[in-house]
């Protein structure tokens, strides 16, 4: 893992400027970003250890716990939300029982509400593992989900 | 020279200076809760504010930022300057109900508590003045602590808000924190310390045998200064 | 692999060369791949189309490209063919074959791929007729219809980079500056400062090295130009920074790009290694002795890094916390260095107005705002997408002439500009025009363009927690009056939305509003109470309904509506209690529906999912 670290971070000749991209890289690497990893980070960029949590922390982009294998990411944008994507938030939260942000403890789902996607003409949207599936709505995230292995309660009443 | 006027005084202040510098050196009073003689300024807490007007525009600025201006006309208690200081108080003490200083300090200023904030319950007595890791890293140089996440999650933490390695338990930050949330417990005997979950065996005097500084500070002062640690384990009466 | 272009002679002769080897009567196919038709999934419909083109084998016959957003994104995938430019929209992922079959070799047009104008039922073959482009002024994103993104030699055969052949062998930095300073172009990220004053004031500041940047930080949620144009026309704003470079004295420039623009990142990626293998970017330019080269940075996730001190922190490596402005970033910025800043947007106005004049640019727009500008009409509206019109087109003509309207025959209540910086707007202002300074008179501001229309159904009490609570999300947590005074703001909010609210709630809301505006450490702050006050401002009503009648007029917040079914409408098909998640919707098969409130968690799965519009939501 080290080897890794000191790769990405030659790559941007240890500019300590870079520490944002670094971590970007780094957590592309390894799917989130490990405590060994910054610590790494922090040896060989020789920035305080106490910095590298502070900007890890403090951009939404890192995350400090592995990813699930399926990734959603729901747009809560302003034109998303006047369309109602806070109700399919909502579903999708009591569907995988975690709230927005988190990871399922089986590490198969991790779910987020991001800013805005800029595709303002498919709104509500869903990206599932980068692919966007526009035109959201409850009833739709629902089936997407069930594709997906997890089932909804009422489809648990049905079936 | 700058000539300006504070609250109707005409000054005189040296160019470079701050509102805050030259407003102190002539008396006049403005309320400060992040700022310290040994630290750059930081503009977080809002409290010093002042009203400013040059020309014809009149702005709210922070006193400890601004550098005064020829011909600057400064309010330190214009109603727009006190609607700030209210509501950075009431919203301080909202956050920090537990806070003796806050209390007395609102109640010097005359706030009272807003009765819609709900104060909140987790005992924090943080107000985010950051005179902690300013110190850490400015003044002592080793940046042991620092801030975590934004917002309302901000908060001042060890990495990982795990035991710092790099912390040499000087007590530095507990020392310049306005309200006593850095807790620094020392034993009996005082041969130890612990701060920050971490516990730091103290260095004895070897003259007079009184415990007075943590090894691990004297080491790192070793490391930086090139003095043996043996000649520095003299605490500062015997010196 | 483009050679170096050694001299402004030089790269005239290659646009030449480029343009004559474009036959305009050649057959075209042309095909947005902009992220939002991407999310079409318009990847297949050009794959398809390169499979068609080969199997007839015509990709030598007819001329294909793929470009970035048009614009029209409602009606995507769109497919123009020209020499006649013929529009399609809603474009079948496997209609290729038959496109190139009818309209390509014979010149049919298929009608059901045709634009019709609700209005009047016509439908429009001509991309120039479909009312939506005829009423802007579509200048600066126009272009992107133009070209391939990337593809350097599109970009110079329509004439890109004359601008800055112009302007360093022609014109000397003070008088480029005057130019920019005439044609009065200000900010297009929200600010709106005269850009020429801002690159005089580097040009001055004393400090080496100076820094040029480009926000395309792009925060503001509902807007997206700025990724559209970085997206679709990367050179344009690449040779808008060169430029301005040159005239600042700076050779070291940056341009940092939010994390989640992954294809603008891409786009903009190839266009610097284009123009550096051109000798467009690098030491001696076009042989003027000028040297500027570029670096992209990418965000990590934090609306704040669009402030302009958040954004120099982040490029320096450091959390995205502002610091005070009392000293300009003209004069120390990024490093502590003379910097100056300009949005995507800004820079991509910058080579028409070399090209053409200042004269000529100041003639569009208004008195004390020129050019034109890009805005994302989003929301409640029949045509989503991009629109570019003059400084002073009316928020009406925006809405109704060009935007066509609220769907579902619903009413148009409020459209909400500036982002979480600005404010709602109501119907009594619409034939306001729109500039850098009319719609501060009503409360709100012009931003960086983003438009969300509402309607009837949406509650403006809901909007102002929305945004607040965006705002609390994003705050830096520096200062106190930002992140306890919103967070306190929003707490108030979300009481009046559960119904919770208290007499006094308003009075208080106004009162904190004015405190955090003026004390407030940067821009997010002191603008963040903008969406509570606007809302107050023309919608209070609605703020009294939610608290002294715990009643929420819109039928939005949760806790002061109940779901039931109508049972005059209501024909027993079932469906909404298959979808209800906790069996609050339930009945018999052919026989009215009820809801138990109970039970009711006000998801809205039967509202959606009834076809025969019996649910009541009050």
């Amino acid at each position: 893992m080290e080897e890794k670290v000191k790769e990405i971070i030659q790559q941007y000749r240890g500019d300590k400027s870079y520490l944002v991209p670094i971590l970007q890289d780094v957590q592309r690497e390894f799917n989130y970003l490990p405590k060994d990893a910054l610590c790494a980070v922090s040896t060989h960029l020789s920035v305080p250890i106490s910095r590298v949590y502070e900007v890890v922390t403090f951009y939404k982009a890192f995350s400090l716990k592995p990813k699930g294998r399926c990734q959603l990411s729901l747009c809560l944008g302003t034109a998303c939300h006047v369309r109602g994507a806070e109700l399919i938030a909502g579903n999708i939260s009591d569907i995988l029982g975690i709230k927005e942000g988190d990871t399922t403890a089986d590490l198969e789902f991790s779910f987020e509400t991001v800013g805005c996607l800029g595709a303002c003409a498919l709104g509500p949207i869903l990206v599932v593992n980068g692919e966007y599936h526009g035109h959201m709505n409850i009833a739709k995230s629902t089936k997407i989900l069930k594709k997906l292995g997890k089932k909804g309660a009422s489809d648990d009443e049905q079936d | 020279m700058i000539n300006l006027t504070i609250d109707n005084k005409k000054i005189e202040a040296e160019a470079g200076q701050t509102i805050l510098a030259v407003a102190r050196e002539n008396g006049i009073v403005i309320p400060t809760l992040c700022s310290h003689e040994s630290l750059e300024p930081s503009g977080a807490c809002r409290l010093c504010v002042v009203e400013i007007k040059h020309g014809k525009r009149t702005r709210v600025v922070t006193s400890c930022l601004y550098t005064v201006t020829e011909g600057l006309t400064v309010d330190t208690k214009s109603e727009r300057v006190m609607a700030v200081r209210r509501l950075v108080l009431q919203l301080l003490l909202a956050r920090c109900p537990e806070s003796v200083q806050l209390r007395e300090l609102a109640g010097e200023m005359g706030v009272a508590p807003e009765p819609r904030f709900t104060p909140d319950k987790d005992n924090v007595k943080c107000i985010l003045c950051r005179m902690c890791v300013r110190t850490c890293e400015k003044v002592v140089g080793v940046s042991a602590i620092g801030f975590s996440y934004r917002g309302m999650e901000k908060t001042v933490c060890t990495p990982f808000k795990e035991d710092s390695a790099t912390c040499i338990g000087c007590g530095a930050c507990a020392y310049v924190c306005p309200t006593g949330h850095i807790e620094m417990e020392t034993t009996a005997t005082d041969d130890s310390r612990t701060i920050w979950g971490r516990t730091f065996k103290m260095q004895a005097c070897k003259v007079c045998g009184r415990y007075f500084a943590p090894e691990d500070q004297l080491t790192y002062i070793s490391e930086k200064t090139g003095v043996p640690a043996e000649d520095l384990a003299v605490c500062v009466s015997c010196r | 692999m483009m050679s170096k272009i050694e001299s402004f002679d030089e790269l005239k002769s290659l646009q030449e060369r480029l343009k004559a080897g474009r036959d305009p009567k050649k057959p075209c196919v042309t095909i947005c791949v902009g992220t939002g038709c991407l999310a079409y999934g318009t990847q297949k419909l050009v794959d398809n189309f390169r499979e068609e083109l080969a199997k007839r084998n015509l990709a030598e016959k007819i001329d294909f490209r793929t470009t970035g957003c048009h614009g029209f994104c409602e009606r995507g995938p769109m497919v123009i063919i020209s020499p006649e430019k013929i529009f399609y929209q809603r474009v079948g992922l496997a209609d290729a074959g038959e496109i190139i079959d009818k309209t390509v070799l014979k010149g049919e047009v298929i009608d059901r791929l045709l634009y019709v104008d609700p209005a009047t039922g016509v439908k429009v073959v001509h991309e120039d007729d479909v009312p939506f482009y005829k009423k802007q002024t579509r200048l600066v994103f126009g272009l992107n219809s133009k070209v391939d993104p990337e593809s350097m030699e599109d970009y110079l055969a329509i004439g890109g980079y004359s601008a800055l052949g112009k302007a360093l062998t022609g014109m000397k930095p003070e008088a480029i500056i005057q130019e920019v300073i005439k044609a009065n172009l200000r900010g297009r990220g929200g600010g709106g400062f005269p850009a020429g004053w801002k690159w005089d004031s580097t040009r001055k500041a004393k400090g080496e090295p100076k820094y040029i940047v480009c926000n395309a930080d792009e925060g503001d949620p509902g807007a997206y130009m700025d990724r559209s144009l970085l997206e679709g026309n990367p050179h344009l704003v690449l040779e808008g920074m060169i430029i301005g470079a040159y005239a600042i004295g700076s050779s070291e420039g940056y341009i940092y790009v939010r994390n989640e623009y992954p294809l603008a990142v891409k786009n903009i990626n190839t266009a610097i290694r284009q123009a550096r293998e051109a000798g467009l970017l690098g030491a001696n330019i076009l042989g003027s002795g000028f040297s500027f080269d570029v670096k992209i940075n990418r965000g990590g996730g934090a609306f704040v890094c669009g402030e302009s001190s958040a954004l120099f922190a982040s490029l320096e490596g450091r959390a995205g916390e502002p610091r005070a402005k009392y000293i300009h970033a003209t004069d120390k910025g990024l490093y502590d260095k003379p910097t100056n800043l300009n949005n995507v947007e800004t820079w991509a106005n910058v080579p028409f107005i070399i090209d053409r004049g200042a004269d000529w640019y100041a003639g569009i727009g208004t008195e004390n705002s020129k050019g034109t500008k890009i805005f994302s009409l989003v929301g409640k509206i029949n045509n989503t997408g991009l629109v570019e019109v003059p400084m002073g087109t009316t928020l009406r003509e925006i809405v109704f002439e060009i935007g066509g309207g609220i769907p579902d025959g619903l009413k148009f209540k409020a459209i909400q500009t500036g982002g979480p910086s600005g404010g709602c707007i109501p119907e009594k202002y619409l034939d306001l025009r729109v500039d850098f300074d009319e719609l501060t008179k009503i409360g709100s501001m012009m931003g960086s363009g983003g438009m969300i229309v509402m309607d009837e159904r949406n509650c403006m009490v809901d909007v102002a927690r929305y945004f607040t609570n965006f705002l609390v999300s994003e705050s830096c947590g520096k200062c106190v009056p930002c992140r306890e005074g919103v967070r306190r703001m929003r707490d108030i909010l979300v009481d009046i939305a559960d119904g919770k609210g208290r007499e006094g709630d308003v009075e208080l809301l106004e009162k904190m509003s004015a405190a955090v505006i003026d004390g407030a450490l940067c821009a997010l702050g002191n603008s963040a109470p903008n969406p509570v006050l606007s809302t107050i401002r023309h919608f209070r009503d609605e703020y009294k309904a939610h608290i002294e009648e715990k009643r929420c007029p819109a039928g939005v917040c949760k806790a002061l509506i109940t779901y039931s079914v109508d049972a005059e409408k209501c024909t027993g098909c079932m469906v909404c209690s298959k979808v209800c998640p906790t069996g609050a919707a339930s009945g018999e098969r052919k026989k009215a529906h009820t809801i138990d409130p109970a039970k009711c968690t006000k998801c809205g799965a039967c509202r959606e999912s009834c076809k025969f519009d019996s649910i009541i939501v009050k």
